[in-house]
């Protein structure tokens, strides 16, 4: 057998010689920091979930309908009469969820260990084109099911180009295909849902991981393996620090994926709409134009975005401000490696002020998430009694987190700009304690 | 007893599973908890002999008017335990076929007619509302002459139904606050039907685990098949926690 696949190997070499070196070069021979923690999971996780999200959507195109007649219908019938239909359904809408924790996890960790800093920024700024893809992608399939959720959540996302000014309202409808979200909408989010924007999504993973290699990774140190001494037991001239990702980093990350298709499994087998918060109670109704929703919010991963366009007032007439602050709280992390031009990567060895910061950064995001979904209107009569101003203390709370999301980013450009910061001294070579 | 760095660690592993399961299952009871001021329904879809006492009610005081589009009497023949005669002869009364969905043969137009709005599908209505809203409901209705069939509810103010059991609950009435008398205080029965308080408020248990189960029939199987799958999962784990200490033995 083995003689067999070395002469396949050798016929494959002769005519696509390199195509080795490439394995080689992202697998077995990419040196990768030994250093990396907890939050190093999350990448390859994002890959595992990417993964799990095509494989079960295309199963589940093989009975879906994309027609505003059928959809809701054919949904149901996935989840009662297609063997396995209701495993596949939940796998997908799951994954859906966990996508956005570990695409929000590993974001975090370039914020922690200073991973867009010189000379990672196009890995940034490809990671955030994903992210940005990610969002329009999770929309249009929320939009699929047709369930009431799914029209008026659709409804007031489009409609939020109509407050572009002068083309704002023909934009929408050429959105729409329609005057409201109906068949015309319905069948061309599928499209781009279950092709044009998966198409997108790989692309630009294959281009954020080759960009990952050019560069080498970052690591909790936020020092430069590199940079550091030549020579490890595999290549004399490959960093001391670094270790092959394959097989090192391949068996962790196995652990890494086991641990978490377990929690997975529970939330799919045992809690597959987690409380209304990964499938809503009201998407259970089918989408009707003459009955709105008590409470329309988004799923939780936008909240946090829906947050800040609520909380900021309409003036001069319009309520594009409120827009131009979603879009804006995206649009601003993508310049983040120009803003903070901090002269240390890791959060180990930075300024107390760039501590606090982030902390309150971490905070914001959360407490708008709160403030997006709801949660923070439906604590305020208990917390302050029923005669409380719901509103008012609504409004107050979430426009002074709107401004500690953005004060984050205006903090951290005078904060490194200025040479305000006092760091701690960087080690020369990363620390690892093994056990 | 001191244990060795692995087990400490095998330890520390087991533990951060139980503190993630932890969370998990603290956040989602909390937040079905969250449902607003309505009793616990107490339902449970794996009770078998509750599921049939709620199907033989449901095909006996609520199909007359409420279709169950989406869910077909050979489903339910095999997730009840009930033999294809039993349920043609005792919970099929449309004179549907054993593979046809459960339709009521109440015509739309007359439902919009004799209601003002025609009875809806409840296929899904658990799914939408949640188990105790339904026990809730049905449990809330009392006389109100002001509105037009008679009935009103305090769980769905204003709802055009009329209470389907009340040959079962007998009659209730509501008490007025002292110092608002728009606003029920509570309600108390009446007139006694064939049932007692108990036993009514078991019936109407019964009717939502089977309404449970109709608006989720994959429910009893992911939760047979989720115990297996973790088990597998957490023995992956363990193996491939394992594997990577052994890889790494040698990593400085």
């Amino acid at each position: 057998m083995a003689n067999v696949f070395s002469r396949i190997g050798d016929w494959v070499n002769e005519r696509a010689p390199n195509m080795m070196p490439a394995y080689r070069k992202h697998m077995t021979e990419y040196y990768a920091p030994k250093n990396f923690n907890l939050w190093y999971y999350f990448g390859s996780l994002a890959i595992v979930v990417l993964v799990n999200q095509i494989v079960t959507g295309i199963f589940l195109t093989m009975n879906y309908k994309p027609s505003a007649a059928e959809a809701f219908a054919s949904v149901e019938y996935i989840m009662r009469d297609v063997e396995w239909g209701w495993l596949i359904r939940y796998m997908h809408s799951t994954g859906a969820s966990l996508f956005f924790v570990v695409v929000l996890l590993h974001m975090f960790r370039g914020l922690l260990y200073g991973s867009y800093h010189k000379p990672r920024e196009l890995v940034w700024l490809l990671g955030m084109l994903i992210f940005l893809v990610l969002m329009a992608e999770a929309f249009m399939g929320y939009v699929l099911p047709w369930g009431n959720m799914s029209f008026w959540g659709a409804k007031v996302i489009i409609s939020l180009f109509g407050t572009v000014p002068v083309i704002g309202n023909t934009l929408v409808e050429w959105i729409m295909g329609d005057f409201l979200p109906a068949d015309a909408t319905l069948n061309r989010f599928f499209a781009l849902h279950v092709i044009a924007l998966p198409l997108v999504l790989l692309l630009l993973v294959v281009l954020h991981i080759a960009a990952l290699h050019e560069v080498g990774s970052n690591n909790p140190d936020g020092v430069e393996i590199k940079k550091g001494p030549k020579g490890n037991r595999w290549d004399a001239n490959k960093p001391a620090d670094g270790i092959p990702f394959h097989p090192y980093y391949s068996v962790k990350d196995l652990f890494g994926v086991g641990f978490f298709l377990t929690i997975a499994a529970f939330i799919i087998f045992f809690a597959p709409t987690f409380g209304g918060w990964f499938l809503e109670h009201d998407n259970f109704i089918p989408a009707n134009n003459l009955v709105t929703p008590t409470h329309i919010k988004p799923v939780w991963y936008f909240t946090p975005f829906y947050a800040i366009l609520r909380m900021i007032p309409s003036f001069f007439g319009t309520a594009l401000w409120g827009v131009l602050g979603m879009f804006g709280a995206i649009a601003v992390l993508f310049v983040l490696p120009w803003i903070d031009a901090g002269k240390v990567r890791s959060i180990r060895y930075r300024g107390t002020g760039y501590k606090v910061a982030l902390g309150l950064f971490v905070v914001s995001f959360l407490s708008l998430g709160a403030v997006g979904a709801g949660v923070v209107a439906e604590l305020i009569p208990e917390w302050f009694g029923a005669s409380a101003d719901a509103t008012f203390l609504e409004n107050t709370f979430g426009r002074v987190m709107t401004l500690i999301y953005f004060g984050y980013f205006v903090f951290l450009w005078v904060y490194t700009h200025l040479g305000m910061e006092k760091t701690k001294p960087v080690p020369d070579r990363v620390v690892y304690d093994h056990d | 007893m001191t244990m060795t760095k692995r087990q400490l660690l095998m330890k520390k592993y087991v533990s951060s599973i139980a503190l993630v399961f932890g969370l998990l299952v603290g956040g989602t009871s909390a937040m079905a908890s969250e449902e607003g001021g309505l009793p616990s329904a107490g339902t449970n879809v794996n009770d078998q002999a509750s599921l049939q006492r709620g199907a033989k009610l449901f095909f006996n005081y609520c199909v007359g008017c409420h279709s169950l589009k989406y869910a077909r009497y050979a489903r339910i023949s095999e997730d009840l335990g009930l033999s294809e005669k039993e349920v043609m002869e005792n919970l099929n009364f449309t004179g549907a076929k054993f593979g046809e969905p459960v339709i009521s043969h109440m015509p739309e137009a007359s439902g919009q007619q004799f209601f003002g709005k025609a009875p809806p599908d409840l296929s899904l209505e658990v799914r939408a509302k949640g188990a105790d809203w339904v026990y809730g409901y049905l449990n809330a209705f009392y006389l109100d002459p002001s509105r037009p069939v008679g009935w009103n509810n305090t769980v769905f103010p204003n709802a055009s139904m009329p209470n389907p059991l009340w040959e079962l609950q007998g009659l209730q009435t509501a008490v007025m606050k002292a110092d608002d008398k728009e606003a029920v205080e509570k309600l108390e029965l009446t007139q006694p039907g064939k049932l007692t308080p108990v036993q009514f408020q078991q019936a109407t248990r019964d009717l939502a685990t089977f309404l449970e189960y109709v608006a989720e029939p994959a429910a009893l199987q992911r939760q047979r098949y989720g115990i297996w799958v973790l088990l597998f999962l957490a023995g992956f784990t363990l193996l491939a926690y394992m594997l990577k200490k052994e890889y790494w033995k040698d990593v400085h």
